[in-house]
């Protein structure tokens, strides 16, 4: 029987990690555009579009990431006939889980914009999506950037539940480990630090973007 | 001088023409909650002419001033700012809006801007403006409303009375047809009244248009053509200053002045 020495556990949890990483971008890559959209449709004059972006978010914030990823895996072949890989149901429960969060976060951060912005830029003469670019967002991501950052880092531990439809990534991996070498401290230790790792730059990060956005 | 400066004939010829520049008619507006807040307005303003909107609190003084640039929509009646239709919602408002300038109570500078780009984003971006273009403008017009040397600042770094300035400077950016004020010194500390009061009045020696919600006696005594009072939702007198504050008629109009005046 094969050796777990430290430095075989540590190369096992670091290649699962590859799927952590992996899934925590296509989560923030395809929640971030769709989001985008879901946040525009909030605010928009449209009733139609305000009210189905509030369903959407209502009910990816209603109902638990786990059940989405159920629900593309399995719920969708049941409908459809159609096997969907476990990438693509992962992708598309990620995404959707993500995009209402952030959807719901970005509709907050523009609507705290003051509305004088607004009508101050509509005097002068913008139209609305001049006003939106130009006066508004600008203002809204310095309000954004810590619940989405703080968010993103749910997302990228959320991503542990994908090993429910078959990912082996970093969760997954480390307590597959643990069955063989019962070295629990050590080897969720070592996974807990590497979730540190990636975790830990992106606050980082969000601090000094706040703080070179903040006005003088 | 410059054509940034307001037609410095203006006031002298609007005199004796007396081009209409604003005129809105019979001005109706109910807000959502039923509330009738305008009840059939009409004003004529003429090139060069300064009017100042006075009335009691809530008596409509606001959002009538911002139906003249669309900002605030009516159901009936109709407004045209210099032979132009302008209603809120309407499709090519933003080419009348850039005709009208406004100042507003809390300033509403861009925070996330410097005083600059606060006065060259309009211009650069919907007069086509180069930036240097517009930094040049920019910069004569806070060189007259006496801020040039805090252009690299931000907003927030400047007291309530230099940030309505700037305020001004950017609304007098876009060359608008007239100015509407609604209310510009109430939000400001009592010491930086007069320094905001000095530029709208040398504006309106440059002959601008000007529409000025304001309860600045003072003020509107000294540059204002004609005073007039709306309470209620409308319009209940329409004079000189000197008719308005020596020789009221109206019940409503004496007991506000006696309340202004004490
Ligand atoms: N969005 C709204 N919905 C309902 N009523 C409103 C709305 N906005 C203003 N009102 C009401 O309309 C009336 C007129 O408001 P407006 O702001 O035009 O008055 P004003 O003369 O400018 O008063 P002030 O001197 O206090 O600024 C007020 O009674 C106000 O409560
Ligand atoms: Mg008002």
């Amino acid at each position: 029987m094969d050796e777990f020495t430290l430095s075989r556990i540590f190369i096992n949890l670091v290649i699962a990690t590859r799927w952590t990483i992996i899934l925590s971008l296509i989560a923030f890559v395809g929640g971030g555009l769709v989001g985008a959209l879901i946040a525009l449709m909030r605010i928009s004059s449209n009733k139609l579009l305000s009210r189905i972006s509030w369903l959407y978010i209502e009910f990816f914030q209603g109902t638990p990431l786990l059940l989405q990823l159920f629900l593309a895996f399995f719920g969708f072949s049941v409908v459809t006939g159609i096997n969907l890989s476990p990438l693509v149901a992962a992708a598309i429960a990620l995404t959707a889980y993500t995009s209402a969060f952030l959807g719901d976060i970005w509709r907050g951060s523009i609507q705290a914009v003051p509305r004088g912005q607004w009508q101050a830029a509509s005097a002068i003469g913008f139209g609305y999506f001049d006003q939106l670019k130009l006066i508004i967002l600008p203002q809204a991501v310095r309000l954004a950037i810590a619940p989405t950052v703080g968010f993103l880092v749910q997302v990228i531990k959320g991503t542990s539940l994908a090993s429910i439809i078959g990912f082996t990534e970093l969760s997954r991996a480390a307590s597959l480990i643990n069955n063989v070498t019962l070295q629990s401290l050590l080897i969720f230790g070592l996974a807990g630090l590497i979730y540190f790792a990636l975790c830990y730059p992106l606050s980082t990060w969000s601090q000094r973007l706040e703080k070179k956005l903040a006005y003088k | 001088m410059t054509s940034l400066q307001p037609d410095l004939n203006g006031a002298s010829t609007a005199t004796l023409e007396k081009s209409p520049i604003i005129v809105a008619k019979n001005v109706e507006k109910t807000y959502d909650n039923g509330f009738n807040v305008l009840k059939g307005v009409s004003l004529t303003v003429n090139k060069g002419e300064v009017v100042v909107l006075m009335g009691p609190s809530g008596s409509g003084k606001s959002t009538f001033i911002r139906t003249f640039n669309g900002l605030e929509p009516y159901q009936k009646g109709s407004i045209e700012i210099d032979g132009t239709p302008i209603s809120h919602g309407k499709k090519g408002i933003e080419l009348v809006r850039r005709e009208v300038g406004m100042v507003f109570q809390q300033f509403n500078l861009f925070p996330h801007l410097t005083i600059l780009k606060n006065i060259t984003i309009g211009p650069i971006k919907l007069r086509g403006l180069s930036k240097a273009e517009a930094e040049q403008v920019a910069m004569e017009l806070l060189e007259r409303v006496g801020i040039a040397h805090q252009a690299e600042k931000y907003p927030g770094q400047l007291s309530g009375g230099q940030q309505q300035r700037v305020a001004i400077a950017r609304a007098l950016a876009m060359k608008p047809k007239v100015m509407l004020f609604d209310e510009p010194t109430s939000a400001l500390d009592p010491e930086m009244v007069r320094e905001v009061l000095d530029v709208m009045r040398s504006l309106a020696e440059s002959g601008m248009t000007m529409v000025c919600v304001t309860h600045e006696v003072g003020f509107a005594r000294e540059v204002a053509d004609r005073i007039i009072f709306l309470t209620e939702g409308s319009l209940i007198a329409d004079t000189t200053p000197d008719q308005f504050f020596n020789n009221p008629k109206e019940e409503r109009l004496k007991t506000f002045l006696s309340q202004i005046l004490h």
